[in-house]
């Protein structure tokens, strides 16, 4: 009877995860779930996140307590009818008990980075679920924002892997990639993206794209339309003409915790979401040789002036490949354009980490 | 993510890429080859412990063994950075740096503000402090404070692996005379190093650790015994915030009064002598600028005025430990008018 016992497990959010702390329960025992419920909300090292059910069923028991850091993988709660007896649920409680006794969890491996060479430049890349086999050849390939990197795509990354083969990328400039951005414009940027296909040998592949990384996708879309299957673009730039112009220069030219961390908090809905690990990780970033010339290079090709300089919907207008735009409703880094259809979520400007499972909803992939 | 490499690894790094970067970047000392007509790469000693072991077979012509002479070698490091080289020089213990005070205090540190801006003056010494090697009095001084007195010196005395490459690289590109300090306990302690060049800017702090119960300012080595003793407060229900200067000139002192003015209490963790030390200044700075944020009496824990003593029972006591920082802690936290 026990396979009639599904877990509720502590989620893998981001490469680097190992543990993670449930912070509070929305649920209670003998409350029923539905697929996509928010459980708990969890903490780790660099953000804190809430847990949707990725099953329906009963909810029997809770067995991670608030407050202690559990490894991914660990046994937080268990679903099952309520047939199942108390003893059986008792016994599935005491083995993930001495399966976290035994150590045995969190030791997996780091999935690996790899790097591509594409026009002369070193690309970082992870990929996630290239096992599954069923994305019919056509991957879905991530594309962070300005100052962002792979690992923005944490929460969406992994879900994304159990149906696709999952691509995050650094672009030039950005996180391990090498730092020379060249003139820094749409088309080099474009360009990566559509070498990068080449590289991982992807005929055409979905591709998603976060505030200039949508951009960079509407543009390797309109330079390339038969290598794309379908275009997400989250926040996208260059769809109107408003931009927090003080964040983007701002996030260029701090050198420091003190300068860098207010300007982090616009970014998101709720400020919390701006840990000590985020702002350290972003510096440590920032510090590295080229990045300071990169960042302002790129904030030329995002900016006219105070105004945004691209236009993405007229790179789209001769696109038919089947475009998706997800906002957050509380983005004040890009704000919400008018006239536009689009799918609106409860979220910052980073709307795939506050939002995860909502804009995961909205992908059409 | 990130590769982990040791503190002497991260120094080694930080040396190769910019040797790597400027063909100016020249390194000498005491054994930094290994010895007149070793081979370099194979024998080379590399330093007393080993740092620049493996430079002078990627770089040969720019890894120079130096006579036991400091004075001489400090001051041709100090003449060839006027000159237009930007020489890393190994002056082995801070402890031997009495010998040329005058080519650091009265010509490096000087040469910019005589000559009215038109000289630089890019040199970097790098040096070895703090107790705990049973090195005796003479191989295990603080006397960081001394450098960090001398306007137009700058004073950097990284706490881990990640601070040490990023301080080092900052040091060799900067156009002033660095004086870079690093603890002998620290080499073989590791952590995440990004393996591309990075530099970290002077006078910016570290928050090792965010708390608002206390602030801790510890300098060097100290700042993992304060992160210990941090971590054992916690237990206790005292969250202590760790602040690690990492330059100590300049000195961020805007991060320190932040935290301070936030959670009240300053506790300040040195190993040096407390006469006129890193940890007298910090506290009247802070007394000055905050009193009326402080809830009780700054604490310091330094060593003794003593010298560093040589029979090991008596060093474990004079350097700063855990307990003590605790006690310090607890003083404050306690304290009632």
């Amino acid at each position: 009877m026990t396979e009639r016992i599904q877990k509720v497990t502590m989620p893998k959010w981001g490469l680097s995860m190992k543990t993670g702390k449930v912070i509070e329960w929305f649920v209670a025992e003998g409350d029923t779930i539905a697929k996509g419920d928010d459980l708990a909300d969890i903490e780790t090292e660099k953000i804190a996140g809430t847990l949707e059910s990725p099953q329906e069923g009963l909810l029997r028991r809770i067995v991670a307590d608030t407050g202690v850091e559990l490894p991914v993988g660990a046994t937080l709660a268990l679903v099952a009818p309520a047939e199942v007896s108390d003893e059986e649920i008792e016994s599935v409680v005491a083995e993930a008990r001495a399966q976290l006794e035994s150590g045995e969890l969190g030791g997996e491996d780091e999935p690996a980075v790899r790097t591509a060479e594409v026009d002369g430049r070193s690309i970082s890349y992870v990929t996630l679920g290239a096992d599954s086999g069923d994305d019919g050849g056509e991957p879905v390939v991530l594309v962070h924002g300005f100052g962002g990197d792979k690992n923005s795509w944490l929460f969406v990354q992994q879900p994304l892997s159990e149906s696709h083969t999952v691509h995050a990328l650094d672009l030039p400039g950005h996180g391990q990639s090498g730092k020379d951005v060249g003139d820094g414009s749409l088309d080099t940027l474009a360009g990566t993206v559509l070498g990068f296909l080449d590289a991982v040998g992807a005929a055409r592949a979905h591709l998603v794209g976060h505030s200039l990384g949508g951009a960079v996708v509407a543009a390797a879309a309109a330079r390339a339309p038969d290598r794309v299957a379908s275009l997400t673009l989250l926040a996208p730039a260059g769809y109107g003409k408003e931009a927090d112009v003080e964040y983007l220069r701002g996030f260029a030219a701090a050198s420091s915790r003190r300068e860098l961390k207010p300007l982090l908090g616009r970014l998101f809905a709720d400020e919390s979401q701006v840990t000590r690990q985020l702002v350290d990780d972003l510096l440590k970033y920032k510090r590295l040789d080229g990045v300071a010339e990169a960042l302002a290079a790129l904030v030329e090709t995002l900016l006219d002036g105070d105004r945004q300089a691209i236009d993405t919907p007229a790179l789209l207008a001769g696109v038919s490949v089947p475009v998706t735009v997800v906002w957050g409703s509380a983005d004040r880094i890009l704000p919400v354009p008018d006239g536009v259809t689009l799918h609106r979520v409860d979220a910052g400007h980073m709307l795939h980490m506050e939002a995860a499972g909502e804009v995961l909803r909205q992908l059409s992939l | 993510m990130a590769r982990s490499i040791s503190y002497r690894e991260a120094i080694n790094e930080a040396l190769a890429q910019e040797m790597e970067r400027d063909s100016r970047v020249v390194v000498f000392g005491e054994d930094n080859v290994g010895g007149t007509g070793a081979p370099g790469d194979i024998d080379a000693w590399g330093g007393v412990l080993g740092v620049t072991k493996g430079l002078y077979g990627k770089f040969p012509g720019r890894v120079m063994d130096t006579p036991i002479s400091e004075s001489a070698f400090i001051g041709a490091a100090i003449g060839a950075a006027t000159g237009g080289l930007r020489p890393v020089a190994e002056l082995m213990f801070i402890d031997f740096m009495g010998v040329c005070f005058d080519q650091i205090f009265n010509q490096a540190a000087k040469f910019r503000y005589m000559f009215g801006g038109n000289a630089v003056t890019p040199v970097v010494i790098r040096t070895m402090w703090g107790a705990g090697l049973r090195a005796a009095a003479q191989h295990s001084q603080s006397l960081l404070s001394v450098f960090t007195h001398i306007p137009g010196l700058k004073v950097a005395a990284p706490s881990n692996p990640y601070d040490a490459k990023g301080l080092l690289i900052a040091s060799i590109r900067d156009d002033d005379p660095v004086i870079f300090a690093e603890h002998k306990m620290l080499y073989d302690t590791t952590g995440e190093v990004p393996e591309e060049s990075y530099s970290i800017p002077f006078g910016e702090a570290n928050v090792a650790r965010d708390g608002g119960d206390v602030t801790i300012v510890a300098i060097g080595r100290m700042v993992n015994t304060a992160l210990e003793a941090a971590a054992e407060l916690a237990g206790s229900g005292v969250e202590a915030e760790v602040i690690d200067p990492r330059t100590t000139s300049p000195l961020d002192l805007d991060t320190i009064l932040e935290s301070v003015e936030n959670t009240g209490r300053l506790v300040v963790v040195d190993e040096s002598n407390p006469r006129c030390s890193l940890a007298s200044d910090i506290s009247a700075s802070v007394a000055q600028e905050a009193f009326g944020a402080l809830l009780a009496p700054i604490q310091l824990v330094t060593g003794p005025h003593t010298p560093v003593p040589f029979a090991d029972s008596l060093e474990d006591l004079f350097i700063p430990d855990v307990p003590k920082i605790v006690g310090a802690v607890k003083t404050a936290v306690d304290w009632s008018k």
